[in-house]
């Protein structure tokens, strides 16, 4: 080492001077429960049952969601419509329940993209939040089914409709 | 003469209330200047920028479980804290901290006890602080907290001396024991940093070391030794520790500004003086000069605290044998070297001259000689 190595001193002033630099600096803190990062068009959050344009549940209940669940999260009683109750399911075969166990699913997306009525979803805007008890573990239709008044809506519905969301922005 | 005993029983009771106070807002600002060279917020959910924050820590440890192991000496285990915290409190009586205040034309200081030995007064409070720490972390019947104790004690011998002898160079310049005198002597701003930068390092460097802040923090260092002398403290007897550490700090810094930064003193101060006597009337005037100089040493105290918390953020920790070369080997020989120096400056009868001509002197010979006397590399 030389001298002024030995002295520690002109690196210490170099070290502090780092220091002083960053204590100026802006802070990039996102203040969470507060202030919420975007997470991206294509994130897999809360699971969702679509109604269509005229508050109709698009579920069918053919159960190929079920059947590509990897974790076996989803089960459903399937039911026929009556007479009088067009109003509320699109197809004549509608899922009387529908529940997913929140601590099975492991949000792959692989009932969304096995659903040929375009009915299930995973929300890229809201979390399924924490839950505390055994009996807030399992969602039924009262939690996944769309409020028409709150429609649930994303830039992208398809794959080929990502796919051209993505080319854009390249 | 009952209502100048009032008044000086207000401004002791003014005194320990601020360094009280002061060492809150350090646990405070600590965190915040942490948070902000981290390039973080801090806290600030306690009230508006989390200014109650200093509170709920001391809540929150007040209500933790006050627990003594078994094996431990219990009242050694109390006494240790307890010891700490009033030695931390007890430096604060002799350091000046204004002129003085005129009441019923009598001059009352600013200061808790206007003693003749105050600078050994500070030294030997400061060497009794290590027995709180010494007591704590033996009686905890612990290793860790012993180890943490041996080091405390152990360092604070290293480096008391070279701090001494860096102060010795300071008495003979003021030719007085007292602090109020040498704060005196460096009346406007002829500070004493000018005459000693080289005493002023060293001092500066040791009050880290007797304070056990990083680079020095080896008792508690807490990846080797858990948390050192205070691993089984809790509650507010570990707040004890740990507020005495801060109250330290501050009065550090008290004694820093006062002896090398001219206390209360500063530029145009006459003016200032004489500027209120004169559009108020003398006494009025005279007290307004002093409370601007007490902010003027509150504003430096809180400068080297600053110092303090930024050098505690940007230095990592120095192992043991390296604080022990530097204590005996660097800073002991240095100080003594500054002491001859400012003697012989004293001596010439021109001392800012002739120390800057003893420094500039001195950095020569150590650049010439030092390929001869430069330590060989060892592993260790």
């Amino acid at each position: 080492m030389t001298l002024l190595e030995t002295l520690y001193l002109p690196e210490i002033a170099r070290g502090m001077g780092i220091t002083l630099k960053h204590f100026f600096m802006k802070k990039p803190t996102i203040r969470y429960p507060e202030q919420k990062r975007y997470l991206g068009p294509v994130f897999r959050g809360h699971h969702i049952l679509k109604r269509d344009e005229q508050g109709r549940e698009r579920c069918t209940a053919c159960g190929l969601c079920a059947v590509a669940c990897p974790a076996e999260a989803i089960s459903m009683v399937a039911a026929e419509r009556v007479k009088g109750e067009e109003h509320l399911y699109r197809e004549e075969k509608y899922a009387a329940a529908y529940e997913i166990n929140m601590l099975r699913c492991i949000f792959c997306g692989l009932c969304e993209e096995a659903c040929p009525k375009e009915a299930v979803y995973l929300r890229h805007d809201k979390f399924v939040p924490v839950f505390t008890s055994r009996e807030q573990v399992i969602y039924g239709k009262d939690q996944l089914v769309e409020d028409m008044n709150d429609r649930y809506e994303r830039d992208a519905w398809t794959k080929e409709e990502m796919q051209k969301l993505w080319d854009k922005q390249k | 003469m009952d209502s100048i005993f009032i008044l000086k029983t207000i401004i002791i009771l003014v005194i320990f209330a601020v360094s009280l106070g002061i060492a809150a807002y350090e646990t405070y600002f600590e965190r915040v200047i942490a948070a902000y060279i981290q390039d973080r917020i801090g806290p600030d959910y306690a009230g508006p920028f989390g200014i109650l924050q200093p509170l709920a820590d001391a809540g929150k440890l007040f209500f933790k479980e006050d627990f003594i192991p078994t094996k431990a000496d219990k009242w050694l285990f109390i006494l240790g804290p307890s010891l700490a915290m009033l030695t931390a409190l007890l430096t604060s009586a002799v350091i000046p901290f204004g002129d003085s205040f005129i009441y019923e034309g009598q001059a009352v200081l600013v200061q808790g006890i206007d003693v003749n030995i105050g600078i050994l007064w500070v030294f030997g409070i400061v060497s009794l602080g290590v027995y709180g720490i010494l007591i704590g972390g033996w009686s905890s019947n612990n290793k860790y907290s012993l180890y943490g104790a041996i080091r405390a004690a152990s360092q604070n011998i290293s480096y008391e001396l070279a701090m001494g002898l860096s102060i010795i160079a300071i008495l003979m310049m003021s030719e007085s024991l007292s602090i109020r005198k040498i704060v005196e002597d460096q009346h406007g701003i002829n500070w004493n940093i000018f005459y000693q930068p080289m005493g002023f390092i060293i001092f500066l460097t040791c009050a880290f070391a007797e304070c056990n802040r990083t680079p020095f923090d080896l008792p508690e260092s807490e990846n080797e030794l858990v948390a050192g002398y205070h691993t089984e403290y809790g509650s507010m007897k570990l707040g004890l520790y740990l507020f005495s550490e801060y109250v330290n700090m501050f009065v550090t810094s008290a004694v820093l500004a006062s002896l090398y930064f001219g206390g209360f003193n500063y530029p145009g101060m006459d003016w200032v003086h004489g500027f209120l006597v004169k559009s108020t009337s003398f006494t009025v005037g005279h007290n307004l000069a002093t409370g601007i100089g007490i902010f003027v040493l509150l504003g430096k105290i809180c400068f080297f605290i600053f110092l303090f918390m930024w050098v505690r953020w940007t230095l990592p920790r120095f192992r043991y044998d390296q604080l022990m070369n530097l204590g005996w080997k660097g800073l002991l020989p240095l100080s003594v070297i500054n002491l001859v120096i400012t003697a012989a400056a004293e001596l010439s009868g021109k001392p800012l001259m002739g120390s800057w001509i003893g420094l500039a002197c001195f950095a020569v010979v150590l650049g010439l000689i030092w390929p001869l006397i430069k330590p060989k590399k060892t592993a260790v």
